[in-house]
């Protein structure tokens, strides 16, 4: 038992001096990224009762768009990950649940077009240009956390790094894809 | 072998347009950079005497920024990284803006971009930001008043960033009358507060603090006021203070608004 205290104690200068010590500091700026980027969303989906109900007063037959976004919204919000647990698929699942809101979002957005009104209404402007930044938001906190991600991974798998990393069970994490559905132009037959 | 040397070949040439598509930040610094040739000398100065100006008061900075060409991207992006890569604002407090002007081409449209960093997206939020750009900044553009649209809009920042008035109360200044009005009001109340201020920096220049260095002055006034309120500044020495000092290392998170013309 002393003996291995005594062990801990005279590698503890060799495991700082390879990183460790770097790794966990990186792995903690990937846990504090992530949050941001779940703030980002959460900032959006905030927004989206308010711009519902605007719209609703000009646009009260596009009942069909309004629900999409509804449902997609409280579809998005339910997927939440523990910082702590940013795996492959828990990135991904939450990644759909956001690129379905943002498709009927933007369907939303093509909608409106039709309605001169509601594109003078200020109130409506200014959902807008909040909506704006809340996209503007999103992929800023995304590529802070890919930066984040990528300068870990290039960290972890340097040698020798690699192997502390290896004994340390520091893996490769995920990054955060661009949304592939978002990027689609909706199409809206007039 | 050619089917080697190709690829590579590309890779060379392209790096250097992917290493430098950002600006890189200023030497020496400054806080306004017309890359793209867009004001007067005269003018250049006048703003960067202002700027640097506000900043000294207030530790909140403000940087216009020009460019020829968005390298691809969208103008908000740009702005961000930029913003991010020059560290606009105060460490710690996120108090800076980035005012990014594409000026308009035979093909492209003009375009400019208000990003406001982290700490000042409360006193600037989003709306708020289009506002400016839409009733401040693109009436004057479009009549080719460059230096009038950027010089209402950072008097109109000016006075948010100090508190003089709520983004609320400035929504409503500007619905009831669309002309921007009060931006020539803030700049005669500059005016009145900088003479004030210069009385009693003067005084205190023969009282106390004349010897405290300025980074410890910045610091104080930053650490008491950080969102720049009032004449909250301990710098002293001004007379042989005159430049300025340096962007302070502050971050975007994607908060702002533009417009184009």
């Amino acid at each position: 038992m002393k003996l291995k205290k005594y062990l801990i104690f005279m590698f503890a200068p060799f495991i700082t001096s390879c990183g460790y010590n770097t790794m966990v500091t990186l792995d903690e700026g990937i846990s504090s990224q992530w949050a941001q980027v779940e703030n980002a969303y959460q900032r959006r989906a905030d927004l989206i009762p308010n711009l519902v109900n605007t719209v609703k007063g000009y646009a009260d037959f596009e009942k069909e768009t309004l629900t999409q976004v509804i449902e997609a919204r409280s579809k998005a919000t339910s997927v939440n990950i523990n910082p702590g647990n940013l795996t492959p698929e828990a990135i991904n699942q939450f990644q759909n649940a956001q690129a379905g809101l943002s498709s009927a979002l933007s369907r939303l957005m093509v909608v409106v077009e039709r309605y001169p009104e509601l594109k003078a209404n200020q109130n409506f402007l200014e959902l807008q240009a909040q909506l704006e930044g809340t996209e503007n938001r999103i992929s800023v906190e995304r590529r802070k956390f890919n930066e984040a991600t990528r300068q870990y991974n290039t960290y972890i798998r340097k040698f020798p790094k690699n192997i502390v990393a290896g004994i340390f069970g520091f893996d490769k994490k995920t990054y955060f894809e661009a949304e592939e559905k978002a990027k689609e132009v909706p199409k809206v037959e007039f | 072998m050619k089917h080697i040397i190709t690829p590579l070949l590309t890779i060379l040439l392209l790096y250097p347009a992917i290493a430098q598509d950002i600006p890189k930040r200023p030497v020496p610094p400054r806080l306004v950079n017309d890359f793209a040739g867009f004001f007067s000398p005269d003018k250049i100065t006048q703003l960067e005497k202002k700027l640097v100006w506000f900043n000294q008061q207030t530790s909140t900075q403000i940087a216009i920024v020009t460019v020829k060409d968005l390298q691809g991207y969208d103008i908000s992006d740009f702005a961000f990284r930029l913003g991010d890569k020059w560290g606009v604002g105060q460490k710690g407090f996120n108090n800076g803006i980035v005012i990014l002007v594409k000026p308009k081409t035979p093909k492209d449209k003009g375009r400019i971009f208000i990003a406001t960093g982290y700490g000042l997206e409360a006193v600037v939020p989003d709306a708020i930001a289009k506002r400016i750009v839409e009733v401040e900044i693109l009436p004057e553009f479009r009549k080719n008043n460059f230096y009038k649209g950027i010089d209402n809009a950072i008097n109109t920042l000016f006075s948010l960033t100090k508190g003089e008035f709520s983004p609320k109360e400035y929504a409503q200044k500007t619905s009831r009358n669309e002309s921007p009005v009060f931006g020539i009001g803030g700049f005669f109340l500059l005016i009145i507060l900088s003479s004030i201020f210069a009385r009693l920096q003067r005084a205190r220049h023969y009282s106390v603090g004349h010897s405290v260095p300025f980074w410890t002055a910045m610091f104080l006034a930053g650490s008491v006021r950080p969102r720049g309120g009032g004449f909250a500044s301990f710098s002293s020495g001004s007379g042989s203070f005159g430049g300025f000092g340096g962007f302070g290392g502050g971050g975007f998170g994607g908060g702002g608004a533009g417009g184009s013309w």
